[in-house]
């Protein structure tokens, strides 16, 4: 076990964990961020994707030891209730069935739309494609992340 | 640690003590007789004593308050049954406010979701909750004012009396309302009426979901909770023949190790360190059983259907005459594998044993069962367990059996300690309950002019039950008919999959009639028209689904894709009625370079009046690219006895790119609504698979699609 300084969501919060504990599991167990989920635990489905310095990472198969100074974000940090404009297409279009895939979902979306701001359809299907929904809300996805893309105007 | 805890018991309690000077009304929504209505007193709710299974209170401030007993699993239900109830109050929707209720046996009779049954069970009584309160409202007002009810309207939770131009609010009504007794009978609305119901309306959880809220089991953190896994057996028809722990007990922040029936339990202070150290267990198992593999199942599939003996299901007039006398006689064989269900949260379960009673937390189809079934395993009364209902993150069925809850509360038992079990994706995969694996035999006789005059269906399935549903179309159609099944019984699990049997048998079936059509010279659509022309002029047996309706929705679909006239397209067609929904399916199918590549799939859908667009729709669509995507690529095999396929490195799921359009159309009927949960789930395989077959000529008759042999050298393509 070690002490592990992390910046999340701007706010500085320590971990005394194991070196090898996946971020996810340091986000639920030890700082009651529950809104990142676990699937899979092989970074294969995406809901428990998070920012590591802005790019979407898959916060299962992250060491806690690996992060360092990077700053991360998750779903609780993307915004001030739900106001980031990909959280807002996702309630105007009705995404959500299920909601458990969501939170990676809408941090895939965020990540791509901050490195990409006007995607082509290629691109948006490119950067989703790797986010699991069992649901099948993936029509919704697609109709979401464009109309996000177009509140960033 | 944070601690979180859903709504129910407490929200409960709060809204009872908020609306002391409001109107409470408790109703049943799921008792077998109609019924009962009661204007309640907060006081004697809040001590348990009122024998309703549903409440709607309205506050003085105007807030209105539904209680939905039933699992949300993505189906929608939370947002639609307060829809219906919201419709004949004439309530402002923007203040109906929804609350997820806890477990009571007592008051919620039909607590589950499962079955696609939920709307059609609850629509009558939805409705009649709304219409008492209305009425109350209204006779409030009237009383107020000393005017004659009639001559009162209500919108958007106001009542008006236009004549003098005097509103009032349901909340400074609500008092006064609640001093009023019940009508008899009270008048519900004329559908044409409807101003929310048929209108598009958001899940009322998005919020929560968008922002990352603790809704689900996963999610249920308590001080001083302990977190455990349990290693079950890795192979079916195995058992532990010895544990050496010693090396997981004594890894970091590990607090037990216990064995109980075939589980070695690990319990410690986090998931990681409780993981980790169930990796240093050293078990032996030793044979219990048939130890099987997908080898296995293949001989014995073609050996049972061979078998003289089998279960008939039905049988109408003389088969075997008509398969003596045939002009043309077409022949064809399906198979299924087993598959998991998948629900992206994966099973877990939060259990406190105490000396004083059981605390139940977490995600369940059938909260009911959960708590019987733990109150059995105890040897304690039902009434010792309170069950409080998390969000579910997808079931499919899984979560209908009760064994992942049983396994906490026995762990916590043993260990006195509150506990979470969590399951991996690999013990979720690996760990049974599957879709059963089936294979079907069907034959067809036709006479010369291209009439069927013969049907038999026998099915094979592993631990399936009935793997026929004996009653379907085309039964009652066909002359001589004979529907049999046999089941090997196996120590691989199996359970309800969404849409149960006929997730499978529909695909079975409807390229089967495909083929037959082919063999009969004749349009598939208008095949299956034909036959169910005759079915109505001269039915043969019992006839258990709705003619007109099956027409209906082959009709429209064959309207809306334009069937017979896309040129360039291939397309296939399919229908199924299932779960007191019917729904036909047109894929379009073109070549690309050389690859079929599936463009559009067309769902023409008749579930009576549909309450809530938004939900009905995207119900469709995902039913379609659960459907599709099964058919397509999930497979999963067995090797001694164990699971291949254990994570979505090795297991496929349907991903974005793959699915192509889909575009719902609902029939426009008026008829009370059915379920949408499952229905159009079984069409989808067999319209994709025929409309392949016109594309490339090959017939595919097993799942997954992608490898089958006669898909070699077919490159499936992606949509772009």
């Amino acid at each position: 076990m070690a002490t592990y300084k992390l910046k999340i969501n701007g706010k500085a919060l320590e971990a005394d964990v194991d070196a090898d504990t996946p971020l996810l599991w340091v986000l639920r167990d030890n700082l009651g961020l529950l809104g990142t989920k676990f699937g899979c635990g092989i970074a294969q489905c995406g809901a428990c994707t998070v920012h590591l310095n802005g790019a979407a990472v898959r916060a299962c198969t992250l060491p806690v030891s690996a992060i360092g100074a990077a700053a991360i974000t998750t779903i609780e940090g993307l915004s001030e209730g739900g106001t980031h404009p990909v959280q807002q297409a996702w309630t105007e279009v009705d995404v959500p069935q299920c909601g458990y895939c969501q939170a990676g979902q809408i941090m895939t979306a965020a990540a791509l739309l901050a490195k990409t701001p006007k995607p082509t359809s290629k691109q948006i299907d490119d950067a989703m494609h790797p986010n699991l929904c069992r649901c099948g809300t993936y029509h919704r996805i697609r109709e979401a992340v464009t109309l996000a893309s177009n509140k960033m105007k | 640690m944070s601690t979180h805890t859903t709504t129910s018991r407490r929200n409960f309690l709060k809204i009872s003590g908020t609306i002391t000077s409001g109107l409470l009304l408790g109703f049943n929504m799921s008792e077998t007789e109609a019924g009962g209505l009661s204007i309640i007193d907060p006081e004697n709710l809040a001590a348990g004593e009122i024998p309703f299974n549903s409440y709607l209170s309205i506050s003085p401030d105007g807030l209105i308050t539904i209680f939905s007993p039933n699992p949300e699993v993505g189906q929608n239900i939370k947002t639609s049954f307060p829809m219906i109830v919201a419709e004949e109050l004439d309530a402002d929707w923007a203040r109906v406010h929804v609350v997820q209720a806890a477990l009571d046996t007592k008051k919620y009779e039909r607590q589950l979701t499962g079955g696609s049954g939920a709307i059609p069970h609850s629509w009558e009584r939805l409705r009649k909750a709304g219409a008492t309160a209305r009425y109350l409202l209204t006779e409030a007002a009237a009383k107020r004012w000393g005017v004659p009810a009639s001559s009162l309207t209500t919108e958007k939770s106001v009542v008006t009396h236009s004549e003098t131009n005097r509103s009032l609010g349901y909340g400074e009504l609500a008092a006064e309302a609640a001093a009023l007794s019940i009508p008899a009978e009270v008048k519900l609305k004329d559908k044409k009426d409807f101003k929310l119901i048929g209108t598009a309306v958001r899940n009322v959880d998005n919020q929560d979901i968008i922002t990352g809220k603790p809704i689900f089991g996963m999610d249920f953190y308590r001080e001083g909770m302990l977190f455990a896994m349990i290693q079950r057996p890795v192979a079916f028809g195995t058992k532990i023949k010895s544990v050496d722990a010693a090396a997981a007990k004594a890894m970091p922040g590990i607090t037990d190790v216990v064995t109980f029936k075939n589980n070695v339990a690990v319990v410690g202070k986090s998931t990681w360190q409780v993981n980790k150290a169930r990796k240093a267990l050293k078990i032996e198992y030793e044979p219990d059983g048939a130890i099987e593999s997908t080898a296995d199942h293949d001989r014995l599939f073609k050996e049972l259907l061979d078998k003289p003996e089998a279960t008939q299901r039905r049988k109408d007039g003389d088969v075997e005459a008509a398969f003596k006398s045939a002009a043309k006689v077409v022949r064809s064989e399906f198979q299924c594998p087993f598959l998991p269900h998948n629900p992206m949260e994966p099973m877990n379960f939060f259990a406190h044993v105490r000396e004083d009673g059981v605390e139940l937390v977490g995600p369940t189809q059938t909260p009911d069962l959960a708590r019987n079934e733990t109150a059995k395993l105890l040897g304690i009364a039902p009434d010792k367990i309170t069950l409080e209902l998390t969000r579910l993150g997808g079931g499919f069925g899984r979560r209908l059996k009760a064994d992942y809850v049983l396994e906490a509360a026995e762990l916590s038992s043993i260990i006195k300690a509150p506990v979470k079990v969590i399951w991996t994706r690999e013990d979720d995969m690996g760990g049974g309950s599957y879709r059963p694996a089936v294979r079907y035999r069907f034959e067809a006789s036709l006479d010369a002019s291209g009439n069927m005059t013969g049907y038999r269906l026998r099915g094979v399935g592993i631990n399936a039950g009935n793997s026929t549903r004996e009653d379907n179309f085309p039964s009652g159609a066909v002359d001589n008919l004979l529907i049999e099944s046999i089941e090997h019984k196996s120590p691989i699990t199996t359970g309800a999959w969404r849409a149960p049997i006929t997730n499978f048998l529909a695909f079975a079936e409807q390229s089967f009639l495909d083929e037959v059509a082919l063999a009969a010279g004749q349009d598939p659509v208008q095949f299956r028209l034909k036959l169910l022309d005759r079915a109505k002029t001269s039915p043969v047996g019992a006839i258990k689904y709705d003619i007109d309706r099956m027409k209906g929705v082959i009709q429209l679909a064959a309207d809306k894709s334009g069937w017979g006239t896309r040129k360039g397209l291939s397309q296939g067609f399919s229908v199924y009625f299932s779960h007191r929904s019917y729904v036909a399916q047109v894929a379009d199918v073109e070549m690309k370079q050389g690859k079929p590549v599936i463009q559009k799939i067309h769902a023409a859908v008749d579930c009576g009046i549909v309450v809530n667009q938004s939900g009905a729709r995207q119900q469709v669509r995902g039913g379609v690219v659960d459907g599709m995507g099964h058919a397509m690529f999930s497979n999963l095999t067995f090797k001694d006895g164990a699971a291949e396929q254990r994570n979505f490195n090795a297991f496929r799921l349907i991903r974005l790119k793959e699915v192509p359009e889909v575009d719902v159309h609902f029939v426009d009927n008026g008829i009370d609504p059915t379920g949408l949960g499952e229905p159009a789930l079984p069409p989808t395989g067999a319209a994709v698979s025929n409309a392949i077959f016109k594309a490339t000529g090959k017939r595919l008759r097993s799942q997954p699609f992608v490898l089958q042999e006669e898909l070699k050298g077919v490159k499936l393509g992606e949509r772009m």
